[in-house]
């Protein structure tokens, strides 16, 4: 169980897109990380799909999603995935709210992580997602950087954020 | 040149970083990857709506009513 949540550091995206955001030189003196998002994307479409890359490396990922619309739901295996985010098709101004959570980052063992995440769109031709993701990094290595972007190319626009959170057990 | 937006946690720093050829490389990867992977989902949808038409035909062509149709396949 968590007893201390420190931020460590807040990305906002001021300018007008990235095409991605990154925390580097991430401190080694937590438990745990939590990544929190609020993003949007400029891909011509509803939503757009965002993925995590851990120390720049983008290989040796696996992972599972679930997403459901209040209407349908449905699943795949699609590695990195954490989330989508509304897209340039959607209703303005609306963004996702995504929170990545990366326990023991700092050990030895090979990573996982969860995500639970909504992609609002605030209208009845649908667009609104709940989606809930599994991830597995089969690598040792502590995680030192954080990557989040579009799995399909697309950029943050402005106004989307990131922060990332130590969780200390004791 | 396509950006991303770096910060050290270290000293807080944040800074806009031009993307190295290799991420550019890897983007349009994404991109391509992007378009195949919805024109192969717009296939599935279009082969499964032409079999359940098919389908509903048959059920027509042997008598069954839109109710009973409906009830079959909803």
């Amino acid at each position: 169980m968590a007893n201390t949540y420190t931020l460590i550091q807040t990305i906002p995206v001021t300018g007008a897109t990235a095409t991605s955001i990154e925390f580097s030189s991430i401190p080694q003196t937590y438990t745990d990380l939590i990544v929190m998002v609020s993003g949007r994307a400029n891909d011509s479409a509803l939503y757009a799909s965002t993925k995590i890359t851990f120390n720049s490396n983008a290989t040796g990922y696996s992972g599972r999603y679930m997403q459901g619309d209040g209407a349908t739901s449905s699943g795949q295996s699609f590695a990195q995935i954490v989330g989508f985010d509304p897209a340039a098709t959607a209703t303005a101004s609306i963004f996702s709210n995504a929170t990545i959570y990366i326990p023991s980052y700092a050990g030895s063992t090979n990573k996982t992580y969860t995500v639970d995440c909504v992609s609002e769109n605030n209208a009845s031709s649908g667009g609104t997602y709940q989606v809930i993701s599994a991830g597995y990094w089969g690598n040792t290595a502590a995680i030192t950087t954080v990557t989040l972007a579009m799995i399909f190319g697309g950029s943050y626009v402005q106004y989307s954020s990131a922060s990332l959170y130590g969780v200390r057990s004791s | 040149m396509p950006t991303k937006l770096v910060v050290d946690c270290s000293t807080g720093i944040a800074t806009e970083v031009e993307l190295t050829e290799e991420e550019v490389a890897q983007l349009e990867a994404d991109a391509k990857a992007s378009a195949d992977y919805q024109a192969e989902l717009l296939a599935e949808q279009k082969q499964i709506a032409e079999a359940k038409a098919s389908a509903v035909s048959k059920l027509s062509a042997l008598g069954l009513t839109e109710d009973e149709i409906n009830a079959l396949i909803s």
